[in-house]
C-alpha cells in the first residue's frame, strides 16, 4: 500500500511524496515504514508508542483515531494512508485565556 | 524567502478583509527550491473553530489531505499556510506557535484592521524536530506587480501634471 508523506517528513524519506510498503494491518504498515526510514519513529510517535497528539494518520479518508479497530484496522494494497500534521493557530487577544484554566491572557497584549 | 506572485498575494489579503471579524484560513501550493518557498496558487480553507473564529482557526485533516492531493496532481506541494488577524498585529502568537507543526514552511498571517488588510508577514517554522522548532521571520517578495494583465497597475500621470 502506498503511504503519503506530507512536505516536512519528506527529508527522511529521500524526498519522497509517497512510500509503498507491505503490512496486514495499519500498524504493520506504518511499522514497515519505520523500519524502512528510522529517523520517521520520533516524528510520529512519542517515547512511549503512541502517535503524537498533532499527527493525523487517515486511511483514505477515515481518521485512525476513530475506527473501531484503529491501528489494528486490516488494509488491502489499494488503501492509502496519509500523514498529515495539523494545522491551527489564532491570534490570542488581549484578555481571553490562550489555554484552558487560564483566568487571564498569557500573551502578549 | 517566501516568493508570491501579486494576484496570488492580494488573494490571500482579500481572503482575510472577506472573513472579517473572523480569521481566514488557507493553504499554500508552490515549490520549495533551497531557501526559497514559492507560492504557485492558494487554496481557501474553512475555518473549523466556529466557536471562537475571531481569534483562532483551524483546517480539518479531511481538507488538507484534498488540497495535498489536489496539489499532488500539478506537481505542487504543500509550501505553507496563510491565516488573518483580526484586528491584531500580523505577528506570530503563542497559540500559532504551538500549534505550528509543519517544519520548514512558511506561515504568512495578515492584520486586518477594521476590515481593511494591513501588514502582511511571513515566519518560516524552522529547525529539525517539535521540540526544536522555532519560528524565523522571512522576506515577502512578491513578483509580476505593475505587468499588465498580472498585477495592479499604477495609471500614468497626466503629461504636465
Amino acid at each position: 500500500m502506498k503511504i503519503f508523506i506530507p512536505t516536512p517528513l519528506r527529508v527522511y524519506t529521500e524526498k519522497q511524496d509517497a512510500v509503498e510498503v507491505s503490512g496486514r494491518t495499519i500498524e504493520e504498515a506504518l511499522s514497515a515504514l519505520t523500519s524502512k526510514y528510522p529517523d520517521f519513529q520520533k516524528h510520529l510517535y512519542t517515547g512511549d508508542g503512541k502517535l503524537r497528539s498533532f499527527v493525523n494518520v487517515y486511511l483514505n479518508d477515515e481518521d485512525v483515531r476513530y475506527l473501531p479497530q484503529g491501528e489494528q484496522t486490516p488494509v488491502q494494497e489499494q488503501d492509502t494512508l496519509s500523514i498529515i500534521p495539523s494545522i491551527a493557530g489564532g491570534a490570542d487577544r488581549t484578555g481571553e485565556p490562550c489555554h484552558p484554566g487560564e483566568r487571564a491572557c498569557c500573551c502578549r497584549g | 524567502m517566501l516568493k508570491v506572485s501579486d494576484p496570488v498575494y492580494e488573494a490571500i489579503r482579500q481572503h482575510g478583509e472577506e472573513t472579517y471579524p473572523h480569521e481566514c484560513c488557507g493553504v499554500m501550493l508552490g515549490r520549495v527550491e533551497a531557501a526559497v518557498n514559492e507560492v504557485v496558487e492558494v487554496v481557501r480553507a474553512g475555518n473549523t473553530r466556529t466557536d471562537s473564529a475571531h481569534n483562532r482557526y483551524h483546517i480539518a485533516p479531511q481538507e488538507l489531505i484534498r488540497i495535498q492531493r489536489q496539489g499532488r496532481e500539478k506537481g505542487l506541494d504543500i509550501v505553507g499556510f496563510y491565516h488573518s488577524h483580526p484586528d491584531h498585529p500580523a505577528q506570530w502568537s503563542p497559540t500559532d506557535f504551538a500549534e505550528a507543526h509543519w517544519l520548514g514552511c512558511s506561515y504568512v498571517i495578515t492584520a486586518i484592521e477594521k476590515g481593511a488588510a494591513r501588514q502582511t508577514n511571513s515566519f518560516r517554522l524552522t529547525g529539525l524536530s517539535e521540540e526544536a522548532k522555532k519560528f524565523e521571520p522571512e522576506p515577502i517578495e512578491v513578483t509580476g506587480q505593475n505587468i499588465p494583465g498580472l498585477g495592479p497597475e499604477i495609471e500614468a500621470a497626466p503629461v504636465g501634471s
